[in-house]
């Protein structure tokens, strides 16, 4: 039974392998889909209609492909190279925004957001114990390195050639044969669109190989104890001339295979498909012959740095070494334990900070001296209070009050040029705010009035008869309190419904009927009020 | 001369410790008072004690070095840490304690590579901030590679960033990145490494080559007393706290079947050959080439004679 538990946990750490694997390399491509989904958000530009994340595989293309023993391409050259791409999917819009999007999707790739540059994903995986935890993996796809000149140039990392060549997790080798078959059955059968795509396959296979002989051979200048000179790197070195050498063949053989095909071909389309083609092929080579070229300098490289390191000079004295007795275990512990150890070194090994002190003399001085005029920054902004903006009101809280006043007529109602003439009594700007009110009760809200519980409400009635008003012109509407209910229980005032939702609509259609008999109140021929200021004139 | 006097002079020399950029060679009266503290003993025991006033401890006083002083935590002039380097954020702060810490661990490591040039008072050490960054980053691979083959899992817990190796943090960060004028950005590795030996030059402790333009720095004969007398035995001692390292007898660790399964322990202090290296790199040291190897075994035999 505990055979078969342990059979199973076994499988399910394989298979917890697999997965890890497969999560992490789906990771990868997700900071390309997010760009996707993102582009709606852009403020710059209307970006629905990029392909973002086809822009971002151009842009780790130009810069593999630019990727060099010890260089590569800059920031601005990558997005003048990226330009005409993102020009060719949206040739309506002007040439700015291209730059804009390039420069954005190569920004998001260096993830220039965060510090780390780091892209993150969360990952879950099965324990030693058998129980599932989460864990942190996190990458990167395009970094930024320095040249030998201290220029920053970009590089593409392993996961971003991993994704781009979607060869994840599989031999070098193999894929580049499997890359070859495919390349020269393509040519046969004369499908060059693939044929580019297979020999640009191949020549990321040269970059990677030239990427780990450098690293190789970096290390060894450092130290040669860190490279394994004995079988590693020979077999490295090995595996890279076969792979020269093979490429060398196929890629002449191809070559010749294709400029036939160049210069038969009488499709201007295909014609320029080949042409490309032998570009890329010619290009190959000279990488191959750089490549090359490092390889045979490799042992020679080896050997001198081995006579710098080894044979230089004899031990005197007992001391530490500094980095396979500190520096080496320190990298290899837990950051909380690390701090400890670099803490103590930090300490020790700065030596005497002395603090600059003030002297009282030069602090006597400072404060005695009369501050400088400063004539050409100009006077100091004295700091304005500002309040918040309000709207003024037209009419103060006293107009206000004086109109409250007026209006305060009770159920018998009044006539408005008698208003009109009383307030002007009062204040010359009074009848402007009582006429406005007037017609604003013509149209009352009586549901909102019954929602907030008044028991009354200010309404006018026009019956007709004209105004005769210095200011202003129109009916002279007849202006009342009316006692506000909604349930019929109390029958003050009967409101018809279309009064209610036809307010102001048309006044043939509104009705209001005082339910007492008040000869002033009956409007047998309710018409449409109307108020016109004159503005003094007659 | 006077008691006072002595005291004066005796306090002059500390104070000429504390001007890290001071030295004998340029100054007379700080090179006549270095060769009265070698040739009398009683004004070198006067100096020790006004240094130890103002809790110092002299390291050397020598010609080329002048007076190297060693200020204890408490004292006045001892450095903290977060004056060093204040802002980072908040996120990567214990990360950024332990980078900027393997920074200055690492230009020490690459201006002495063999403890033998630590030792050797005439050697002069070079430094580029390139090389130092290049350094961790390589010692970084090859824990890579260690992990990638004992098959651990080294992605951190989402819950215990701390518990995250150091290799790792430092891999993680990248090693330069651009500010948005185009300048080398503080928080890479790079930048932290170029604080510290720009620190280290304010220091003192390393110099620049007249009219270089290639930002090599040489190390100062102060910079090597330093390290060696002190710096490096405090993180040494450090380790050996935590028991990562043990202290392995005179006769060294290097046997044929050491070789082949000995798992990390590294030599002692006092062992001066480079077998801790070669044993640091256990598991590539099966593959080592055999040039090296053979010199190893040489060197400890010629020692151990």
């Amino acid at each position: 039974m505990s055979e078969a538990g342990g059979e199973d946990a076994q499988t399910r750490g394989t298979l917890d392998d697999a997965m890890s694997r497969r999560l992490k390399a789906f990771a990868c491509t997700a900071p390309l889909h997010d760009l996707d989904a993102r582009k709606t958000r852009l403020d710059f530009a209307d970006a629905g209609i990029y392909q973002m994340a086809e822009i971002g595989l151009k842009i780790i293309d130009e810069v593999t492909i630019a990727m060099d023993f010890d260089g590569g391409s800059g920031y601005e050259h990558v997005v003048t190279r990226a330009t005409p791409f993102v020009a060719a999917q949206a040739p309506d819009r002007i040439g700015e925004e291209h730059t804009l999007v390039a420069r954005w999707v190569l920004d998001n790739l260096i993830n220039v957001g965060l510090q780390n540059r780091e892209f993150t994903s969360t990952y879950g995986t099965f324990n030693a114990r058998g129980l599932y935890e989460k864990r942190v993996w996190s990458f990167r796809l395009l970094e930024q390195a320095f040249n030998a000149d201290g220029d920053i140039y970009l590089r593409a990392t392993d996961e971003a050639i991993n994704v781009l060549v979607g060869a994840l997790d599989t031999d070098v080798e193999s894929a580049q044969e499997a890359a070859e078959t495919k390349l020269s059955n393509l040519i046969s059968r004369g499908r060059l669109t693939d044929a580019r795509l297979a020999a640009e396959q191949a020549r990321w296979r040269t970059v990677q190989y030239a990427e780990q002989l450098r690293r190789k051979l970096d290390a060894t200048r450092r130290d040669v104890r860190t490279v394994d000179w004995l079988h590693e790197v020979p077999d490295l070195i090995e595996a890279a001339l076969t792979h020269i050498e093979g490429r060398y063949r196929a890629e002449h053989a191809i070559l010749a295979n294709i400029t036939a095909t160049r210069d038969d071909a009488s499709d201007p389309a295909r014609k320029r498909q080949a042409a490309e083609l032998v570009d890329i092929v010619k290009e190959c080579l000279r990488r191959h012959v750089t490549l090359q070229t490092r390889l045979q300098e490799a042992y020679a490289s080896f050997r001198a740095e081995q006579d710098r390191q080894q044979f230089s000079g004899e031990v005197r004295k007992a001391t530490v070494d500094l980095f396979g007795q500190l520096l080496e275990p320190v990298l290899g512990l837990p950051l909380q334990d690390a701090a400890r150890v670099t803490g103590a070194f930090f300490a020790a090994g700065t030596g005497v900070q002395s603090r600059s002190a003030t002297r009282v003399m030069d602090l006597a001085y400072l404060l005695l001296t009369p501050t400088a005029e400063r004539d050409d920054l100009g006077e100091a902004l004295p700091d304005i209070e500002l309040m918040p903006v309000s709207v003024p009101d037209v009419f103060d809280e006293f107009m206000w009050e004086q109109a409250d006043e007026l209006l305060s007529v009770d159920t018998i109602p009044r006539r408005l040029s008698g208003l009109l003439a009383q307030a002007r009594s009062l204040d010359p700007e009074l009848p402007h705010l009582i006429a406005l009110r007037a017609l604003h009760a013509y149209g009352p809200d009586l549901t909102t009035a019954a929602r907030q519980g008044d028991n009354r409400v200010l309404v006018s009635v026009g019956d007709g008869t004209p105004l005769t008003d210095p200011e202003f012109g129109g009916t002279d509407l007849l202006v009342a309190y009316a006692p506000v209910s909604l349930t019929a229980a109390e029958p003050a005032f009967e409101i018809d419904e279309s009064a209610r939702v036809h307010a102001g609509k048309a006044g043939a259609e509104r009705s209001l009927t005082r339910v007492e008999d008040d000869a002033t109140a009956r409007t047998g021929d309710v018409s449409e009020p109307h108020l016109s200021l004159r503005g003094g004139q007659p | 001369m006077s008691v006072t006097d002595d005291a004066t002079d005796a306090a002059r020399l500390v104070g000429y410790g504390l001007r890290p950029r001071q030295l004998p060679a340029r100054d007379l009266d700080y090179a006549e008072l270095v060769i009265r503290y070698v040739e009398d003993e009683d004004f070198a025991g006067l100096v020790k004690a006004v240094a130890e006033g103002f809790e110092m401890r002299v390291l050397a006083v020598t010609k080329p070095t002048g007076i190297v002083l060693a200020p204890r935590e408490e004292s006045v002039f001892a450095l903290k840490f977060d004056e060093y380097a204040k802002r980072s954020a908040m996120t990567g702060r214990s990360a950024d304690k332990v980078i900027h810490g393997l920074a200055h661990l690492a230009i020490a490591a690459l201006a002495f590579p063999r403890p033998d040039d630590l030792a050797n008072d005439t050697y002069v050490g070079v430094v580029t901030v390139e090389d130092v960054d290049a350094v961790i980053r390589e010692a970084c691979r090859v824990l890579e590679e260690r992990a990638k083959e004992a098959e651990e899992n080294n992605d951190p817990l989402d819950t215990a960033p701390d518990l995250e190796r150091a290799w790792r943090a430092y891999a993680r960060r990248p090693s330069a990145t651009a500010t948005k004028d185009n300048r080398l950005a503080s928080n890479s590795t790079r930048g932290m490494v170029t604080k510290a030996v720009r620190f280290l030059v304010e220091q003192g402790f390393l110099m620049q080559r007249a009219k270089d333009t290639t930002g090599t720095y040489l190390t100062a004969p102060k910079y090597q007393v330093q390290v060696r007398e002190l710096a490096a035995t405090a993180a040494f001692r450090e380790l050996l706290d935590m028991e990562v390292i043990s202290i392995t007898p005179p006769s060294g660790t290097l046997h044929p079947s050491a070789l082949q399964h000995e798992p990390r322990t590294s030599t002692a202090a006092q062992d001066p050959t480079d077998i801790s290296d070669t044993d640091g790199f256990s598991d590539s040291s099966v593959a080592q080439p055999r040039t090296a190897l053979t010199f190893d075994t040489g060197l400890l035999l010629e020692e151990t004679d």
